[in-house]
């Protein structure tokens, strides 16, 4: 190890100010659900407590939105997966030149503001005389996860080997047994995975929703509006839980996709 | 389509067709036009849509510009909020960008790999925590009796309580804390990607650090920076929520104005029109950074 230059101290003394600076954030929000002050703050300390939790648990609003999130984030999936693995095989059969129209196209959600998605969706199913509700921001948050699950399953899909779908159909074997024996187990974990990251981004999303969702509630909704009006710490409270659950869940998310990109290293 | 049909037979084909279709052409497309189509109707009752009332007119446009007198200086709000939202964006994308890069650099090529793959984990973490959550934890933190003003009182840089909420400053800070690592992955993608011979023969060839940086490396990221600012630009331009809880209402951004139109001044077509500027913009600034980077789709959409 060489001697520490004064750029290199200079380095770390950047990197541990970053680094305080993306985390202490989350810090101070987590812990300041366990002060019994009423606003949420760890400056005073007025004191420890749980309460907050309680107070969570007895919001029947709170509940409400959580199975809302859940109801469309389930529906979001019911949505997406089948398109998004349509879309990417469909992707991946055209021609080259066709191939990437159809790409501009299919990715260019994915660059639409969310607030423009809602919006688009809102005017345009109130034509049809269809109004604000769960279902349009189930409409709305598919147009664009939809072309998260196809990025994903479209990833996996470029590395099949096609002799395998070939062999099968010279053997005899129908295209339906072909899809279900051969394609879809070789792409079962992308699709796993696109399901969870449909339900991930649904269950997050604010901006579509905020626009789509006529007088239903959200969780995401719910937290917006709590800080808006009627601010307490049950708000940190729900935060910290669903920093934990995030955390678990980017762990394992994270765990699923290298377990798969070894599997193909290995491949 | 006949290299489809020998591959999965008429069912798949038709149901890959089908399923495509009704997402690009009936969640996609069809909303977008709509959407603009309605921004050139008067807002007229259900009842006149389609009577003689219902023209095509472009007052919705010139809507967002009347009243700006360049002689006199003086503009009317909704063009401020306008401005203020490009201006703002500009500066979190800006801000980022050099936030980022040093610890791109270290992150990428100088940690040993033990180090880095913590530091890439203490990265995912926050990335992966809602947007609200993490604007609410500032609104905390900036609060007039918050941590924040405690610790500069407490240390002695602050005679007396800033009020953080009360300007564009605390939008603009926690904007940057919510999109900044938009731009962080990007960059760390590109700059690994860079064959490390490059930089020490540079090094042994007598280069400062600087120079290295401004020939090699930067020239190199280009693909990364582009993605991270278009990235961090449209999340900033179009965020709804970190305005709403960090701004106040001298400091409104052009997606609150939107969303008034919407709901509280029911003008729908106003603010098709304004939401069609707003998408004008991200789309304009994204085919400018492709057009300055010379990248394409495939390298955004990663």
């Amino acid at each position: 190890m060489n001697r520490l230059t004064g750029a290199d101290v200079l380095m770390r003394v950047y990197l541990g100010i970053f680094f305080f600076y993306l985390l202490a954030p989350l810090a101070v929000m987590a812990f300041a659900t366990f002060n019994t002050s009423r606003f949420p703050t760890v400056t005073p300390w007025l004191g420890t407590t749980t309460q907050w939790f309680v107070a969570l648990w007895n919001d029947r609003q709170m509940w409400q939105g959580l199975r809302s999130s859940f109801i469309v984030g389930a529906a979001v999936i019911a949505v997406s997966v089948p398109i998004g693995v349509a879309a990417a095989m469909l992707l991946d059969g055209v021609h080259k030149r066709a191939r990437s129209l159809l790409y501009a196209v299919m990715v260019s959600p994915l660059l639409t503001p969310g607030v423009i998605i809602g919006i688009s969706t809102l005017v345009f199913w109130d034509r049809l005389g269809v109004k604000g509700g769960l279902h349009l921001a189930v409409i709305g948050q598919s147009s664009f996860i939809i072309a998260y699950v196809m990025l994903m399953v479209s990833a996996r899909l470029q590395r099949f080997d096609r002799t395998l779908e070939e062999a099968a159909l010279d053997l005899g074997a129908s295209h339906t047994q072909v899809f279900r024996k051969i394609l879809f187990p070789y792409l079962r974990p992308a699709i796993l995975a696109g399901a969870v990251l449909a339900f991930f981004q649904s269950f997050e999303n604010y901006n579509t929703t905020l626009f789509t969702r006529g007088t239903e509630t959200t969780l995401t909704v719910y937290i917006a509006s709590k800080v808006r009006t009627g601010l307490t710490p049950a708000v940190n409270a729900l935060a910290l839980i669903l920093i934990v659950v995030t955390i678990l869940f980017a762990v394992g998310y994270e765990i699923l996709r290298r377990r798969q990109k070894a599997k193909v290293a290995a491949a | 389509m006949s290299d489809l049909l020998r591959r999965y037979g008429w069912p798949i084909t038709l149901f890959m067709i089908g399923t495509a279709a009704i997402w690009l052409v009936v969640m996609v497309v069809l909303p977008a036009l709509v959407m603009v189509e309605y921004s050139f109707h008067p807002n007229l009752p259900v009842t006149k849509r389609g009577g003689p009332e219902d023209y095509y007119t472009i007052a919705n446009y010139a809507a967002l510009f009347r009243g700006v007198d360049l002689a006199t200086w003086t503009f009317p709000n909704d063009f401020k909020v306008f401005v203020r939202t490009i201006w703002g964006a500009s500066l979190v994308t800006l801000v980022s960008l050099v936030v980022c890069y040093p610890i791109a650099w270290h992150v990428a090529k100088v940690a040993p790999p033990r180090r880095a793959a913590l530091m890439i984990l203490l990265l995912i973490i926050p990335f992966w925590i809602n947007e609200i959550l993490r604007t609410f934890a500032w609104y905390i933190i900036l609060a007039y009796q918050g941590p924040l003003n405690a610790v500069l009182l407490g240390v002695g840089i602050l005679e007396k309580p800033v009020r953080w909420l009360s300007g564009s400053g605390g939008v603009i800070i926690g904007m940057t804390y919510a999109f900044l690592l938009f731009m962080m992955f990007p960059l760390i993608n590109a700059i690994e990607t860079l064959d490390t011979n490059q930089v020490e023969a540079a090094r042994d060839l007598g280069a400062p650090t600087w120079q290295i940086h401004r020939r090699i490396v930067i020239p190199h990221a280009k693909p990364g920076i582009a993605v991270g600012c278009i990235m961090v630009f449209v999340l900033a331009a179009s965020s709804y929520i970190v305005p709403a809880l960090l701004g106040s209402p001298g400091t409104r951004w052009f997606t609150e104005t939107i969303y008034v139109w919407f709901f509280e001044g029911q003008d729908w077509p106003r603010g098709s029109a304004y939401a069609f500027i707003l998408l004008t913009l991200c789309v304009g600034f994204i085919m400018l950074v492709m057009r300055v980077f010379r990248v394409g789709l495939a390298d955004i959409a990663k």
